[in-house]
């Protein structure tokens, strides 16, 4: 989340679309409801009419898999509207804080003169859905100056400035076209744009909650893209009320994401190095972006600076100058390829994978199509799992499911953890805030926490290769691993939060720090090997004054009583609780809203931590809103992605139809694992989604082991609208499958209003949707709605497209 | 000393939690007298990513007594929803399920071994030490430095705490892994 939960209670319109909060993250409606009690609306975008859409007051229904087409039409509405009537909207935001002024290169085109594509294409593979490949982005940029800053035309008439190009690609995204493809009602979709619309006044704010509806799509990355673009261009980006917020599903997914538990990312969204980056100064070279222009703030300039931090955390004094600190004890990732969770699988099932750790995660139930990741798990010399339970995962060789347990040959080593609330550290929720967590119960039986059970294997590992040697024993022994028998979370809290190595002096010649003293902010971390930070967004988080994820004061002390509860927990960066707030303020860092300003200048800012603390945009010394981008404004032309700077529509790699917008069916940069399992539509007709339920969480096994749940919630179900029920004779209560090229499931249908047949192009298409969180162990069984879903994902990060794909649905 | 239920839970909220556990005892800078034997700590809930606080009121053995919503959180202020208001039982678990010792299932053996940790560990140890000196590369075709181990994987968590988050990265990169993967990717 850009913004935090309480903060919903700010907003004038709120859209939820990707998501069904009400059933998902119940207790965020507290807050809704806040802001409703002061007049604000709610706008729901779903398949499903959800639990969300009933307590909505505006409720329009889309087919899965067509939110680039839903919102390049409100993008569309929006432009059109600002055009005619500017004073609607905040045009100092559009031309100041964001990209809409930059001119682009002229030999750029547009998807409407490429059959679907944009400039550059070049094709790799050819399958019957299409040709598949990646873009050369040489045109993907803007013009520059002869100081290498980017023009810019801020009357926004330039037919090259990125307002006049954003203007070109959407407009064949009329209302008429928007709803024959995703099948919305016209007078539906015309009242979303035009309230939704009403957020661009300066003083008005809208927010997009969305969560896995949205992501998981082989076009998952440009749906939030599109949703970005829309705020930007209402001036709903930094503002109270505002932002682009995700709906975070796991109580950690922001912490393990922030601490990088991902193939493509080091602790604080560093790079991993590339065979390609031979020494330190080659992979610093690679990752420091550079600007030539002196208002940029251009953030990751200091790029160098948290990573030799991590390097001296991980490696302590064995990373030094001379050995480039420990830069070749990382492992290098070769060039181009992907290492995540589908390619994982893929090379799992071809014998390249022989050994896995899961640490609390249950693929076999959350993985897609499970079948192939099940058959991929089998073939493993050995597993450690590290659980609460026995899961689907660590329970593939059981007779149950495993016809030949005798020559299943896996190693199975299933260690016991400890729950919650019998351990101590931290977790971060959807709007960063770190909050910390006492230990309140002992675990069972001999059950330990992560910490004790990571720190033992280590210890065990590093004494092998202590007596024996082996192969390139250095980057283990290296390695400052001194946590002793039993880990403290606040020695390892310590140790993210970062720490001087020698005394830090100021440049008056201060001393700011002592040797061993805990830094405050990251802007204190230095390239030579001064300081430690195994993770830089986290510096303040534990400090000499103590540890700042415990606070407990619950008042809020914010001026205008937005809620920021500051000094509850402590939120990265910075304790910043709203990021990017410099664009809530004019240039003169007035705020556009002052009755519920995140910052203002009064001689210095007040309110909320400021984005960079620069003086508002007509003073001496400032920097641009937009820090973390090179050139200081938001991507409204966003050419970092690989599949295009603006959204465009793509069928899903299983649509019911083909596109209508293009020739091009399906988004032509992802990478087509399994081209032989796609499901036929003329075999496969009905659209499915996946979803969760209140009373389960995830892959089930931290819910259908607990009795209340289960007796509250006991068996899978398939929800189908009454059209489809009649044409199958099926009634609720009755026993159904789904099936399609990859598997079946079997559940009992719902027959309900809550799905309706859509008509797409003329043609009825039906949609119909299974919970996903069953499988075969625990105490409530059923079958997993991943035996379904296809082994493909988007083009950007490889999420897989969970919620879209086609299946047969048949009585049984 | 006269302290509100409400004054203590703040107080010993930044001081110390669980008092009367051991984990807890370490940090108890301050403590004040119950009239009943049960500790209770504030939590913030482990399903999603709403950081709901809860408060955890637990017996003298360590087993949780009850678990409720923590009033004085800012987001849920004392509410919680059903997956919140089932947290005692991951603790309770009285369907006897939770893992209590390390189990081993051996190669085509169709049943679980309890084991002790040293056994499971040193076991596990050697597995990974025996596939890492078959295949860790130091070079790739190149000639250039890679240091890297393939033949392994990790996956999860992203319901650890980010200090279990960031020592796990920390080993498995050590160990010099590529294949490292959690929930947020799918």
């Amino acid at each position: 989340m850009t913004n935090h939960w309480v903060d919903l209670k700010n907003s004038d319109i709120i859209l939820i679309i990707g998501s069904n909060a009400a059933e998902n993250h119940p207790i965020s409606f507290k807050w809704i409801n806040e802001a409703r009690k002061k007049g604000a609306k709610l706008i729901n975008v779903d398949p499903r009419f959800t639990r969300s859409s009933a307590t909505a007051d505006l409720y329009a229904r889309i087919r899965s898999g067509c939110d680039i087409a839903f919102i390049n039409g409100m993008i569309k509405w929006v432009l059109d509207d600002m055009e005619a009537h500017p004073e609607k909207y905040n045009m100092t935001y559009v031309t100041e804080y964001t990209n809409m002024s930059f001119l682009i290169d002229p030999s750029f085109t547009l998807p409407a003169d490429n059959g679907g594509k944009f400039s550059g294409f070049q094709v790799m593979d050819e399958f019957s859905i299409g040709q598949f490949g990646q873009y050369d982005k040489s045109t993907w940029k803007w013009q520059t100056d002869a100081d290498g800053i980017p023009k810019k035309d801020k009357t926004l008439k330039d037919p090259n400035c990125a307002f006049q190009l954003l203007k070109k690609q959407v407009s064949r995204y009329t209302v008429e076209k928007v709803c024959s493809v995703t099948g919305t009602d016209p007078d539906a979709y015309r009242q979303v744009c035009e309230l939704y619309a009403s957020t661009g006044a300066p003083d008005r704010s809208g927010t997009i909650m969305y969560a896995m509806g949205t992501t998981q799509h082989t076009h998952g990355t440009q749906n939030i893209r599109a949703y970005a673009i829309l705020q930007l261009l209402l001036g709903n980006i930094g503002v109270a009320g505002g932002g682009i917020n995700a709906l975070r599903g796991e109580s950690n997914v922001q912490g393990s994401t922030d601490h990088c538990l991902l193939w493509h990312i080091l602790p604080g969204y560093l790079k991993p190095p590339t065979a390609s980056q031979q020494s330190l100064q080659a992979h610093l070279d690679a990752s420091t972006p550079k600007s030539n222009d002196p208002k940029s703030a251009n953030w990751w300039q200091n790029y160098p600076k948290y990573f030799v931090s991590l390097l001296k955390s991980w490696y302590g004094e064995n990373a030094t100058a001379d050995n480039e600190f420990g830069y070749h004890f990382l492992p290098k990732l070769e060039v181009g390829r992907n290492y995540s969770h589908i390619a994982l699988f893929e090379a799992m099932h071809a014998g390249e994978i022989e050994g896995l750790f899961c640490w609390g995660t249950n693929p076999a139930v959350g993985g897609p199509n499970v079948n192939f990741e099940r058959e991929a798990m089998s073939k493993l010399k050995w597993m450690v799992a590290v659980d609460l339970w026995q899961t689907e995962t660590c329970s593939i060789w059981q007779p149950d499911v495993c016809d030949d347990p005798a020559s299943q040959q896996t190693e199975f080593f299933l260690l016991p953890a400890a729950a919650s609330y019998e351990k101590e550290g931290s977790v971060v929720n959807s709007g960063r805030w770190a909050q910390w967590r006492w230990k309140g119960a002992q675990p069972p039986g001999q059950a330990h926490h992560d910490l004790w059970i990571v720190s033992q294997i280590m210890n065990a590992v590093r004494n092998l290769y202590k007596d024996e040697g082996g192969a390139n024993p250095d980057p283990i022994l290296k390695l400052r691993w001194d946590y002793g028998y039993d880990p403290s979370a606040e020695d390892v809290a310590k140790e993210i939060n970062g720490y001087a190595l020698v005394d830090i002096v100021d440049d008056k010649g201060n001393v700011i720090y002592k040797k061993g003293e805990l830094l405050t902010s990251f802007g204190h971390l230095k390239a030579d090997g001064t300081t430690a930070s195994s993770n830089w967004l986290y510096t303040g988080s534990y400090t000499e004054a103590g540890n700042q994820m415990a606070r407990r004061d619950n008042a809020d002390y914010h001026p205008a009583g937005i809620g920021l509860y500051s000094n509850w927990s402590w939120c990265w960066p910075l304790n910043r609780r709203i990021i990017y707030n410099r664009a809530s303020v004019d240039l003169d860092g007035n705020p556009f809203a002052p009755d519920k300003f995140v910052i203002r200048w009064a001689g210095k800012w007040e309110g909320d931590v400021p984005d960079g603390g620069w003086a508002p945009m007509n003073m001496e010394g400032t920097r641009y809103a937009f820090i973390m981008k090179t050139e200081g404004h938001a991507h409204i032309f966003g050419p970092g992605l690989v599949d295009g700077p603006f959204p465009e529509h793509y069928e899903p790699l299983e649509g019911p139809v083909d596109n209508a917008f293009s020739a091009t069916q399906v988004n032509p940069t992802i990478k087509v694992w399994q081209p032989d399992e796609i499901s036929d539509r003329n075999e496969f007709p009905v659209v499915c989604t996946t979803y969760r339920v209140t009373e389960h969480w995830q892959a089930g096994q931290m819910t259908r082991n607990l009795p209340w749940l289960v007796e509250l919630m006991p068996q899978v179900f398939v929800e189908i609208s009454k059209e489809l029920g009649a044409e199958l004779g099926v009634e609720t209560g009755d026993p159904i499958k789904l099936s399609n090229v990859r598997g079946s499931a079997r559940a009992v249908a719902i027959v309900t209003n809550r799905f309706k047949p859509f008509t797409i192009e003329g043609q009825a298409v039906h949609q119909v949707g299974i919970p996903w969180h069953w499988g075969f162990t625990g105490l409530a069984q059923g079958d997993s709605a991943n035996l379904l879903t296809p082994h493909v994902g988007d083009a950007n990060t490889m999420i897989p497209e969970f919620k879209a794909f086609l299946v047969k649905v048949e009585k049984v | 000393m006269n302290v509100s239920r409400r004054e203590f839970l703040k107080l010993s909220g930044v001081t110390a939690g669980g008092l009367l556990l051991p984990a807890g005892a370490a940090l108890a800078a301050k403590r004040f007298p119950l009239h009943k034997p049960v500790g209770e700590t504030p939590t913030i809930c482990c399903f999603c990513g709403v950081g709901c606080g809860a408060i955890v009121a637990s017996g003298p053995d360590g087993k949780v007594v009850n678990v409720e919503g923590d009033p004085d959180h800012p987001i849920n202020l004392g509410t919680l929803c059903s997956k919140g208001a089932a947290l005692a039982q991951l603790n309770l678990d009285p369907g006897n399920r939770r893992l209590k010792t390390p189990l081993y299932r051996a190669p085509g053996a169709l049943d679980w071994e309890e084991k002790s940790w040293d056994w499971t560990i040193e076991q596990i140890a050697r597995r990974i030490k025996d596939l890492r000196d078959e295949h860790f590369e130091e070079q790739d075709g190149e000639g250039r430095i890679v240091n890297r181990l393939r033949t392994i994987a990790s996956l999860g968590g992203a319901a650890h705490d980010s200090e279990e988050c960031a020592l796990i990265v920390k080993a498995m990169r050590a160990l010099g892994l590529v294949f490292i993967e959690h929930q947020a990717r799918i």
